[in-house]
C-alpha cells in the first residue's frame, strides 16, 4: 500500500460553456489515485461524468469540454500540460484504452491486423519483420481462435466479443502500464461478459497493470475491481474497498443503487431509487443527492457535505453515513404471482417456426437452392392469463423475433398463434381485426425510437385511444391524464416531447401507450435492458403493479437472468430458435439444468465480491442453427456423442410443468 | 460476388431494355409521326404522306419496328433522322463525342478540387479556409449557371480578352480543335459540380471525424495527419463515389444552358434542338443514351464503392 500512486488526479473540474455562456461542470473536484497492479472501479449512472473521467486520465477531452481545475498526472508526468507528440507517445504506449463500443471503435475500412500493426509501429521497438508474428501472440494471448485468419478479417466480420478481443489485443500492443477502460463488457452477451472479465484480471495480474475500470455494472465491476469509486452528479460521493461499497455501502445512493439490482439468490422485486439525479448545469441547494434520499433533512438541502473518511477506511459524502442501516436493503415484495387456479390460456404457441431467409426470384434463377436452418423453429408454449412468462437466450437467440412473430411483425413459416384458445391469429398484422390487434400490445427496448419524437406524449397516447376505443376531446384527454397518472406520471406531461423526458420517462411513455389499447396480452421486448440500473428497478416494479390491476398477461423478453426471475413466473430458455429449457421460474433457476441454461447462469455476475461466475460453455458465437439435433450441440460441455448431432432431443419432463430438451437422462442433469 | 456482378448487369440491362420500351410508346402515342411533322400538314397530300411512310417504313406494326429499332440501336444504328436522309449515329455520334469531352475535362478539374476542398473544409470545421471555402460553395450554389457563365464571358473575354466566349468549333471537328474554346464552359461547369461534391465531403468529414474509431486512433497514439489519412478518409470519401456519378451522368445530359449560352455543340442542346424540330427518331435515340449512360454510371459506382468498402463486399457476397 505504500507505493506511490501511478496515476494522479487530483481536485479535477471539467465543463463546457452553455450556449447563454455560463460554466456547466460536469465533474466536480475529483480526486483519485491508482497504484500499480491495482484495478479501481468507477461506477455511476448514465450522465455521472464516469467516462469524462477516464479519457481525461488519457488528456482528451471530447469536442466542446475544457478542465476548469485540477490536474491530471501519469508517472508524475502532467498530462493536461503535454504537447501533441508527448501525448501520442503516452496514448497506447504506456496507458491504454478499451472503448465501449468496439464494433464502432475499429476502423471499418482496414483489417484487424493493420490495425494491429499499426500499434504495434507506434509503440513498440519491434523489428517490422516480427510484427506479424507478434501480431498473432497478441491474438492468442486475448484467446481468440484461428489468429491467422483472423488479421485477414475485416472488423465487421467478427462477433461483438471478438471484436472487444481485438481491442483488447490492440491496448496490450504497447504493452501498457496503466489499462483504461470504458464500460468494456456492456452490450455483450452474459457468457461473453463473463470471460472478456476472467482475460481482464488474468491481464491485469500478470503484467501487474494499473486499471481503471468504468462502468455502470456492479457486477463486473465486482469481479475486477480491488477498490471502487461512486460518482453522482459529477462528484465521488463514496470510495472504499470492494468489499466495503458493495458489501455494505455506506452512502445512501450507493446502498440504493446496490439494492435496485435484482439478484439471482432473491425472489423479491428490487427496490426502485425513486426520482433523477441532477443534471449539469441544475442548481444544486445543498448534498446533491438530498431530494432522493429517505435520510435527508434540513442540514442535507441547505450545506453540501464534505468527503470524510472513515475509520473504516472508507471515504464517503454525507452527514448521515451512520445512519445508513436504517435504509433497507431488501424489498419484501413478491412478484404478483398468478392465481393457481387459473388455467385459462391466454395465448398458445404451436409449432411455431419462423425464417428469415426468403429466396428472391434471381437467386433461385441462378442458383440451386438450399434451405437454410430455419431461425426459430418447433416452439410450442402456452401462456395463461395473468402469467408473465420470460423469455431468455442470448443475442440470436429468436426470443425478440418469436415476439415479432406474436405481433404480426413477421410471418411466421409454418405453426399457428391460437388467441384465447380459440382465435387463430392471422400471420399478417395487415390481416388481423382491431379487436385481436387490440388485445395484443407491443413495447420496445429503446423508447428513443420507438416514440415519434414530433408528437407530443398527449398525441401518442391519444392514438390507441381514438384508434380502439373512438375517444374524442375531452373524455380522451382525461383517459390520457389517467393513464399517466397509472404509470406514475402526472397529466402536465401531456405536453410534452418525448426529448424532454429521461429515458425512464419516456419508457413509461411507452408503457402507458401500451396500456391504453387495454390489452391482454403485453409483449416487453428488452424494455429495462436501455435504462440504468435504478431505472430498470422502478419499470419493473411499475410494470408489476399495472399486472395486478389489469390482470394483464406479459411475455416479457430478456437477456438478463436476474430481471426475469424478478419479474417471471414461467420461464422458457431458447438457445439458436430452439427451446432448451420450461418450467416454472423456481424450478428453471435451480438444478437440474439444461447444460445450457447452466452455462447462462453460472456466467451472471453477481454485485458480489465474493462470488466467482463458473463458465462451462465456451463464448463461440454461432450464426446459424445446425440443420438437426441439439441446437447447443456445438458449445455443450457435456455433448453424449452422436445423439446430440442426428436427433433432436427429447422433451423430458422434470417437475410438474417443467421440461428440459436433453439427450442426457433425467437423473444425469 | 461473381453472381452478384452478373445479378446486377443483368438488371441494368432490364432497366435500359424497360427505357427503351417507354420511349418509343411515348413517341408512337403522340398525334401525328415523324412524315406528317416532316411534311407541314396542310400541304402534304396523301400521296406524299404515303409515299414518307413507305420510305422510313412506317406502315408496318409497332411491335414489328420496335424490334427491329431496338435491335439495331444495340449494334449503334439509330436509323435515319426525320428527314430521312441524315444518319442518327453520325450527328448523335459526334455530339455523344462533344460532351464526353466536356465532361471529361470538368471531371478532371472540378472533382480533385472539389475533394481537395472538401477534406480542408471538414478538418477546419468552422474555421477560416472553412468559411471560405463553404461561403463560395453557397455562391457557386445559388448563383444561376447562366448567371456565372455570362459574368465570366464578361471578365474573360470581354474585358481581358484572354479566352474566346463562345464555341464557334462545328459539331464533327476533332476534339483538339475545341481548346481554348472550351475552357470557359469547363470552367462553369467545375464550379457548379466542385460545390455540390465539397458539400457533401465537408459533412462526411466531420460525421467521420467525430467516430468512435477516430477517437480510438487518437486515443491509440496514432499522429494526426496519419489518423486522417488512414482512418478517417478513406470512410469518409466512400460516399463521394455515388455523387461522383450523378454528376458524370448530369454533365453528358443536363447541362444544356450552358452549352446553349457557349454555344458548344453538345448532346444536351442537339436534345433541345431535335425537340423543337420535332424531330422524334433523334430524340428517341438521345434519351435511349442518356437513360444508358446513367444505368452504366451507377452501375461502374456501386461497383467501386463496394470495392472500397469491405463492409459492402460482405453483405454481397453472403446474398
Amino acid at each position: 500500500m505504500s507505493e506511490t500512486a501511478f496515476i494522479t488526479i487530483k481536485n479535477l473540474s471539467i465543463g463546457y460553456n452553455s450556449r447563454s455562456g455560463d460554466v456547466i461542470p460536469i465533474l466536480r473536484d475529483v480526486s483519485l489515485d491508482i497504484r500499480r497492479g491495482e484495478s479501481v472501479g468507477l461506477v455511476g449512472e448514465s450522465g455521472s461524468g464516469k467516462s469524462t473521467l477516464a479519457l481525461a486520465g488519457l488528456g482528451y477531452f471530447k469536442r466542446g469540454l475544457r478542465v476548469l481545475d485540477g490536474s491530471v498526472h501519469f508517472n508524475e508526468t502532467d498530462m493536461l500540460a503535454l504537447g501533441r507528440d508527448d501525448l501520442q507517445r503516452i496514448r497506447g504506449g504506456q496507458i491504454a484504452l478499451i472503448p465501449q463500443n468496439s464494433g464502432q471503435s475499429l476502423t471499418p475500412t482496414l483489417r484487424v491486423g493493420k490495425q494491429l500493426i499499426e500499434a504495434l509501429r507506434l509503440h513498440s521497438d519491434l523489428n517490422s519483420k516480427n510484427f506479424n508474428s507478434r501480431v498473432v501472440e497478441l491474438l492468442e494471448q486475448v484467446r481468440l481462435p484461428d489468429p491467422m485468419a483472423m488479421i485477414r478479417r475485416y472488423p465487421h466480420e467478427l462477433s461483438g466479443g471478438q471484436q472487444q478481443r481485438v481491442a483488447i489485443a490492440m491496448a496490450l500492443a504497447g504493452e501498457p502500464e496503466a489499462l483504461l477502460l470504458d464500460e468494456p463488457t456492456t452490450g455483450l452477451d452474459v457468457t461473453t461478459q463473463a470471460h472478456i472479465l476472467e482475460l481482464l484480471r488474468d491481464l491485469a495480474r500478470d503484467r501487474n497493470m494499473a486499471m481503471l475500470y468504468v462502468s455502470h455494472d456492479l457486477g463486473a465491476i465486482a469481479r475486477v475491481c480491488d477498490r471502487v469509486v461512486v460518482l453522482y452528479a459529477g462528484e465521488i460521493v463514496l470510495h472504499g474497498s470492494a468489499v466495503q461499497v458493495l458489501g455494505k455501502p455506506r452512502h445512501p445512493y450507493a446502498r440504493g443503487l446496490l439494492s435496485s439490482i435484482p439478484r439471482l439468490n432473491q425472489t423479491s422485486m428490487p427496490m426502485s431509487l425513486d426520482g433523477r439525479p441532477p443534471m449539469p448545469g441544475e442548481t444544486i441547494n445543498g448534498c446533491a443527492f438530498s431530494d432522493r434520499c429517505v435520510l435527508s433533512d434540513e442540514k442535507c438541502t441547505t450545506s453540501s457535505p464534505p468527503l470524510l473518511a472513515l475509520e473504516s477506511g472508507e471515504e464517503v459524502r454525507c452527514y448521515h453515513s451512520n445512519l445508513i442501516d436504517r435504509i433497507p436493503i431488501n424489498s419484501k415484495k413478491v412478484a404478483s404471482f398468478r392465481k393457481s387456479g387459473e388455467v385459462q390460456i391466454a395465448a398458445g404457441l404451436q409449432r411455431l417456426a419462423i425464417s428469415y431467409s426468403k429466396p428472391s426470384f434471381l437467386t433461385t434463377l441462378f442458383k440451386k437452392s438450399s434451405q437454410p436452418p430455419n431461425t426459430v423453429d418447433n416452439i410450442n408454449i402456452d401462456i395463461k392469463k395473468g402469467e408473465t412468462l420470460g423469455l431468455v437466450g442470448e443475442s440470436g437467440s429468436g426470443k425478440s423475433t418469436i415476439l415479432k412473430a406474436i405481433a404480426g411483425l413477421i410471418s411466421p413459416k409454418a405453426g399457428k398463434i391460437i388467441l384465447d384458445g380459440t382465435i387463430e391469429l392471422s400471420a399478417r398484422v395487415e390481416d388481423r381485426d382491431a379487436m385481436n390487434l387490440r388485445k395484443i400490445q407491443l413495447i420496445f427496448q429503446n423508447p428513443d425510437d420507438s416514440l415519434n419524437p414530433r408528437h407530443t406524449v398527449g398525441q401518442i397516447l391519444a392514438q390507441p385511444l381514438r384508434l380502439y376505443f373512438g375517444l374524442k376531446g375531452n373524455i380522451l384527454r382525461q383517459r390520457s391524464a389517467d393513464l399517466l397518472d397509472r404509470v406514475r406520471l402526472g397529466a402536465h406531461y401531456l405536453d410534452r416531447l418525448p426529448s424532454q423526458l429521461s429515458g425512464g420517462e419516456k419508457q413509461r411513455v411507452a408503457i402507458a401507450r401500451a396500456f391504453a389499447a387495454d390489452p391482454e396480452i403485453v409483449l416487453c421486448d428488452e424494455v429495462t435492458s436501455a435504462l440504468d440500473v435504478s431505472v430498470q428497478a422502478a419499470v419493473l416494479n411499475l410494470l408489476d403493479e399495472l399486472k395486478t390491476e389489469q390482470k394483464t398477461t406479459y411475455i416479457f423478453v430478456s437477456h438478463d437472468l436476474a430481471v426475469v426471475k424478478a419479474i417471471s413466473d414461467r420461464v422458457a430458455v431458447l438457445y439458436q430458435g430452439r427451446l432448451c429449457e420450461v418450467g416454472p421460474v423456481n424450478s428453471v433457476y435451480q438444478a437440474p439444468f439444461h447444460p445450457y441454461t447452466d452455462a447462462l447462469l453460472g456466467a451472471v455476475l453477481e454485485p458480489d465480491p465474493y462470488i466467482t461466475p463458473v463458465l462451462s460453455a465456451d463464448d463461440i458465437v454461432e450464426l446459424s442453427p445446425p440443420a438437426k439435433g441439439c441446437p447447443f450441440q456445438r458449445r455443450c460441455p457435456r455433448k453424449l456423442g452422436t445423439i446430440c448431432e442426428t436427433e433432436t432431443p427429447p422433451g423430458r419432463q422434470i417437475g410438474l410443468g417443467h421440461i428440459i430438451n436433453c439427450h442426457i437422462p433425467n437423473n444425469e442433469l | 460476388m461473381f453472381l452478384m456482378l452478373i445479378r446486377r448487369i443483368f438488371l441494368g440491362m432490364a432497366t435500359i431494355g424497360l427505357v427503351s420500351v417507354i420511349i418509343f410508346s411515348g413517341v408512337e402515342l403522340l398525334p401525328g409521326d415523324a412524315c406528317t411533322q416532316f411534311l407541314a400538314e396542310d400541304q402534304a397530300d396523301r400521296e406524299m404522306l404515303a409515299q414518307c411512310r413507305e420510305d422510313l417504313d412506317l406502315n408496318r406494326p409497332a411491335l414489328d419496328r420496335f424490334s427491329e429499332w431496338s435491335g439495331n440501336a444495340i449494334l449503334g444504328d439509330f436509323g435515319v433522322a426525320a428527314d430521312g436522309i441524315t444518319k442518327i449515329s453520325t450527328i448523335v455520334g459526334d455530339r455523344l463525342k462533344n460532351s464526353l469531352l466536356l465532361a471529361f475535362c470538368s471531371l478532371v478539374v472540378g472533382v480533385p478540387i472539389a475533394l481537395f476542398l472538401g477534406v480542408i473544409s471538414g478538418l477546419w470545421r468552422d474555421r477560416l479556409p472553412d468559411l471560405f471555402a463553404s461561403t463560395l460553395a453557397i455562391f457557386a450554389m445559388t448563383v444561376p449557371e447562366f448567371v456565372s457563365a455570362t459574368l465570366l464571358i464578361l471578365v474573360f473575354s470581354i474585358w481581358l480578352e484572354w479566352l474566346p466566349g463562345i464555341v464557334l468549333t462545328s459539331a464533327g471537328a476533332p476534339a483538339s480543335e475545341f481548346f481554348p474554346e472550351i475552357l470557359l464552359p469547363v470552367v462553369v461547369l467545375s464550379l457548379v459540380m466542385c460545390a455540390h461534391i465539397l458539400r457533401m465531403v465537408r459533412s462526411s468529414v466531420i460525421e467521420v471525424l467525430a467516430s468512435d474509431y477516430v477517437q480510438m486512433a487518437t486515443l491509440k497514439g496514432v499522429p494526426y495527419w496519419q489518423m486522417v489519412f488512414r482512418h478517417a478518409l478513406p470512410n469518409a470519401l466512400l460516399p463521394a463515389i455515388n455523387v461522383v456519378a450523378l454528376t458524370i451522368a448530369w454533365l453528358l445530359g443536363g447541362v444544356v444552358v450552358i452549352e446553349v449560352v457557349f454555344n458548344y455543340p453538345g448532346l444536351g442542346r442537339l436534345m433541345i434542338d431535335s425537340i423543337s424540330d420535332r424531330n422524334l427518331p433523334v430524340v428517341q435515340s438521345i434519351a435511349l443514351i442518356v437513360a444508358s449512360v446513367y444505368v452504366c454510371v451507377n452501375l461502374a459506382a456501386d461497383l467501386l464503392t463496394m470495392v472500397a468498402n469491405p463492409k459492402l463486399r460482405t453483405i454481397y457476397s453472403r446474398s
